[in-house]
């Protein structure tokens, strides 16, 4: 969250609505380890990153409706035995994102 | 101040503190904010619960480390009622580069952009200047085995300890002083009969041989580099490989196996 931390204080300071989506578990190859993070504000700008680019277009999905619903959950992008999640990472692994608003 | 504004300060000061946050479980969503030596901030929702991840941390945040833990609601071990991410904020590592010369230059930006705190030290002050490695953290004129005296300490397996000095006088008290420390990476730069007649030098002066083995010479990974940039490259290719453990670096496209290594990195 780090890097994110210069992008985050101005969208917060100009009053916009923020949700952050971090790694947290991440099974079999994942590019990027837990702790890996990005942010997007409520006019749809973006930072950060939680992979190579293959599933940052469904986070930007899952962090706009988590501000708009306010929910906060586990959100998992990769294959499983029965293929259940639309959104793949070429290298095959499976990875556990953390999507809140950023409200504390 | 919100817990975010307080933990971005700290990450800016380069304090190391801990965010633990329930991602699943009652209260989801919950966090609290550690640090060693300072009151935590925010709970996850149970006193127990708060002490347990607590005494957790201090060993999470002592390596660095960032992964979920589960728990009973009341921090009960052996359980998984509750999810919680315990994500470490540590300091960026430290490259100290010995040899303010021009492959130092190269170093030090390839260094930045790995996300390292750079110190130049060279005894020479006319080498040893600002002016020179205006993207060094630190530029400091002083003998290496002084600065190492003083900073050594505080060295870690994350941090790197560079020789390029080229010069016996200032190689061999570098060297020494950076095996007296926990530093995860020492590279010198120098020839193959270099590294021979500086070998047993190190000997001459107490050195043992299973110390020797810590020191990566002649600095760098076989890419062929020869420009100092290129050199840098390789030097901070082999430090990669050297603490992500891989011993025998070749390209991917002739190796099997996963390219992200869990663990890692």
């Amino acid at each position: 969250m780090r890097e994110l931390l210069n992008d985050l204080d101005r969208w917060r300071r100009q009053g916009k609505r923020v949700a952050i989506a971090r790694v947290v578990d991440i099974e079999g190859s994942g590019p990027r380890a837990p702790g890996a993070a990005m942010a997007v504000s409520e006019d749809g700008q973006v930072t950060g990153s939680v992979s190579g680019g293959c599933v940052e277009g469904a986070v930007v999905e899952a962090a706009l409706a988590a501000l708009d619903s306010g929910e906060r959950a586990v959100h998992s992008f990769g294959y499983s035995d029965d293929d259940a999640f639309a959104v793949g990472l070429p290298c095959g692994g499976t990875i556990h994102l953390y999507v809140e608003r950023l409200d504390w | 101040m919100s817990l975010y504004d307080e933990l971005a300060a700290a990450v800016r000061a380069d304090r190391a503190v801990a965010l633990a946050t329930v991602i699943d479980g009652p209260g989801t969503g919950a966090k609290l904010l550690l640090a060693s030596g300072v009151a935590p901030v925010g709970s996850l929702g149970d006193p127990d619960l708060d002490r347990v991840v607590a005494r957790d941390v201090e060993g999470e945040l002592a390596a660095g480390i960032t992964r979920v833990r589960r728990y009973g609601p009341h921090g009960e071990a052996r359980r998984d009622d509750v999810s919680v991410f315990i994500e470490s904020f540590v300091p960026p590592p430290r490259m100290l580069i010995f040899g303010a010369v021009d492959f130092t230059a190269a170093l030090v930006r390839v260094a930045k952009v790995l996300g390292y705190r750079v110190t130049v030290c060279d005894a020479r002050p006319v080498f040893a200047t600002r002016a020179r490695f205006p993207f060094a953290d630190e530029v400091v004129v002083d003998w290496p085995n002084r600065l190492l005296d003083k900073v050594g300490p505080e060295l870690t397996p994350r941090d790197a300890v560079c020789v390029l000095t080229h010069d016996a006088k200032f190689d061999v008290p570098a060297i020494v002083g950076a095996l007296a420390t926990r530093v995860g990476y020492l590279g010198v730069m120098g020839s193959r009969r270099t590294r021979a007649d500086r070998d047993a030098r190190l000997v001459e002066v107490g050195v043992r041989e299973a110390d020797l083995a810590r020191v990566h010479a002649p600095i760098g990974l076989d890419l062929g580099a020869r420009t100092p940039e290129e050199t840098a490259v390789s030097i901070c290719a082999e430090i990669i490989a050297v603490h992500t453990g891989r011993r025998d670096v070749r390209p991917l496209g002739d190796t099997d196996g996963p390219i992200h290594q869990q663990g890692a990195g």
